[in-house]
């Protein structure tokens, strides 16, 4: 079933979303509750790039080596990010696998993704100057505390919670997912794709990189194309109604827009609330309550609707 | 925050208990649902209309949560005053319930009877398998609302989504606004009247011939709902092609012969 939610602060105002997004995900609990991901959008320190990696899921094998196999990829990540001529300001452990990096860099964001990736068992979440993702196993309120959110505030952000159908329960098949290597980019779906295979060799011989099975991954990675090709979330996200197949609402956000899709069929439900400063949505209103007081009024967006709003 | 317990089949709350909290005056009743669950908030209604004998209840803020005010099986007024999540007021026989916000997914599923008012819009699937009584959402519905409906009327004061009255079988739909594609799709009967754009028609759905039985139909639900004056409708009905209507059921070829 999954569950997706997304706000964005219209006038660019900083505001706890870290909480917000975990508030609106766990009320939606029972529509997934396999994984948690975030994509938080905040402002990065000095403006440097941060790039969220992982280098084990949660199906990877814990023997005895694993702890000296975490260091020492962790050591070569970081000697590799230097010999790009990356300058490293900070590294956060999050948890034993997953990892923070703030570092001032010029280069191409592309090269040092695969360099990274490159690295066995490295994922490279997200990378940007300001787009963090974070996910996990467990409902939001778990991923909350272990990635330590309610210190994160910012603009904009998306969230979701799993229920797999079409790939297996590990970090890697949670959402959200990043526009690799077009930065600042997310996705989130609920829904399936039909034509995910169709899509996944075309853009793999376009040169596009996938990390999961998850059907998901396949907009993120469309976007990516689209926009590394010049055109706009919006134009990109209302080309995707006829590209690709299947039962769909996604959420995709950029540094400074959000917007959202809805396949022909209108088939996966999306709640939508819009202020003067505020617009949220959700699957489902109670999502969007969790974050607004009072009576609110609230609508569906029809079928093949794009929507996008700026900060 | 309530902390809901679960039995081990996954059901919420199964030791769960009415909360006694409304205030009750006479045939009348209120309580606040802020701090309640939705099996509680139920159980509350529940007990208010089946063992104290009330007869009009008012809930306040009822936050959007699914499944409130459903399987009412007998003659009352409810109003809530808020919005309601998925299958808000459904299966119930007989109630007249005013929501004064918006409904979400599969409000009135399968309603028997009764009269239930949105103030607000609804969501997907408003009306789905509707059997009897008159739903009236003043907002906008989402997609297929009225799909497979067996009875009963839906006006709807705004627009409505895709595939509106699919396989729609008996019933009549107003929509004020304008509808999206696939009206009436692989409808086998009933009635949907549209005053605004139709996007599409879908499959076996076709215009039908206005008669004085329209307007007088029209025109008493409206007034009945203070609706004002009906707009110009258009009125569509099923075709009656694809499902070979001109075939006889083995059952009623035996009795024909």
């Amino acid at each position: 079933m999954c569950g997706i939610a997304g706000i964005i602060y219209r006038d660019g105002s900083q505001h706890p979303i870290g909480d917000e997004i975990t508030r609106m995900l766990q009320s939606m609990k029972h529509r997934g509750p396999d994984s948690t991901g975030y994509a938080l959008y905040g402002s990065s320190a000095n403006g440097n790039l941060v790039m969220r990696y992982k280098l084990a899921d949660a199906n990877t094998p814990r023997d005895f080596e694993f702890e000296e196999r975490l260091r020492k990829h962790r050591a070569i990540v970081e000697s590799r990010l230097a010999s790009l001529g990356a300058r490293i300001d900070k590294v956060d452990e999050e948890t034993p696998y997953a990892f923070r990096v703030s570092f001032e860099y010029d280069g191409d964001l592309k090269l040092l993704a695969d360099f990274v990736e490159d690295i066995p068992d490295a994922e490279v979440l997200s990378l940007g100057r300001s787009l963090e993702i974070i996910k996990d196993l467990g409902d939001a309120e778990t991923v909350h505390d272990q990635y330590g959110l309610s210190e994160f505030t910012g603009t904009h952000g998306i969230g979701h919670v799993r229920m797999a159908t079409e790939s297996e329960v590990d970090i890697a098949g949670a959402h959200p997912y990043w526009a690799y290597p077009y930065s600042d980019v997310a996705v989130v779906h609920n829904g399936q794709l039909t034509n995910y295979f169709m899509w996944r060799r075309r853009l793999e011989r376009a040169g596009r990189r996938f990390m999961s099975e998850c059907d998901s991954e396949i907009i993120a990675v469309y976007l990516a194309q689209e926009m590394g090709e010049g055109a706009s979330l919006k134009e990109a996200m209302d080309k995707s109604l006829d590209e690709l197949d299947g039962v769909f609402t996604y959420i995709a956000v950029t540094k400074d827009e959000l917007g959202v899709a809805k396949d022909e069929l209108a088939a996966k439900p999306l709640v939508l609330y819009e202020s003067d400063d505020l617009v949220a949505l959700a699957s489902e209103e109670i999502a969007i309550r969790a974050i607004v007081d009072g009576e609110i009024d609230t609508y569906d967006p029809f079928e093949r609707e794009v929507l996008v709003w700026k900060r | 925050m309530t902390q809901i317990t679960y039995d081990a089949r996954g059901l919420a709350e199964p030791f769960a208990d009415a909360p006694r909290i409304a205030e009750i005056d006479g045939e009348r009743a209120r309580f606040d649902a802020k701090d309640l669950t939705t099996r509680t908030i139920n159980l509350e209604l529940r007990r208010l209309l089946y063992e104290e004998g009330v007869k009009e209840v008012e809930i306040d803020n009822p936050g959007s949560r699914h499944s409130l005010a459903v399987g009412i099986l007998t003659r009352c007024r409810i109003r809530i005053n808020g919005s309601l999540g998925y299958f808000g007021c459904g299966l119930v026989d007989g109630p007249e319930i005013h929501v004064t916000g918006r409904v979400g997914w599969s409000a009135c599923e399968n309603m028997m009877s009764g009269v239930v008012v949105v103030d607000g819009n609804a969501g997907s699937l408003t009306g789905a398998a509707l059997r009897g009584g008159d739903l009236v959402v003043r907002g906008r519905v989402g997609a297929r609302s009225g799909i497979d409906q067996k009875g009963g009327t839906i006006i709807v004061g705004g627009s409505a989504g895709s595939m509106t009255g699919f396989m729609m079988q008996r019933g009549r739909i107003i929509i004020c606004g304008d509808v999206g594609p696939g009206l009436g799709d692989s409808m086998y009967d009933g009635t949907i009247y549209v005053a605004g754009k139709v996007k599409s028609l879908g499959i076996d759905c076709v215009p039908g011939e206005w008669t004085d039985a329209d307007t007088e139909f029209v025109e008493r639900k409206f007034r009945i709902y203070g609706l004002g004056s009906p707009p110009e409708l258009q009125k569509f009905v099923c075709g009656k092609v694809l499902y070979n209507y001109d075939l006889l059921e083995p059952a009623e070829r035996k009795l024909v012969l």
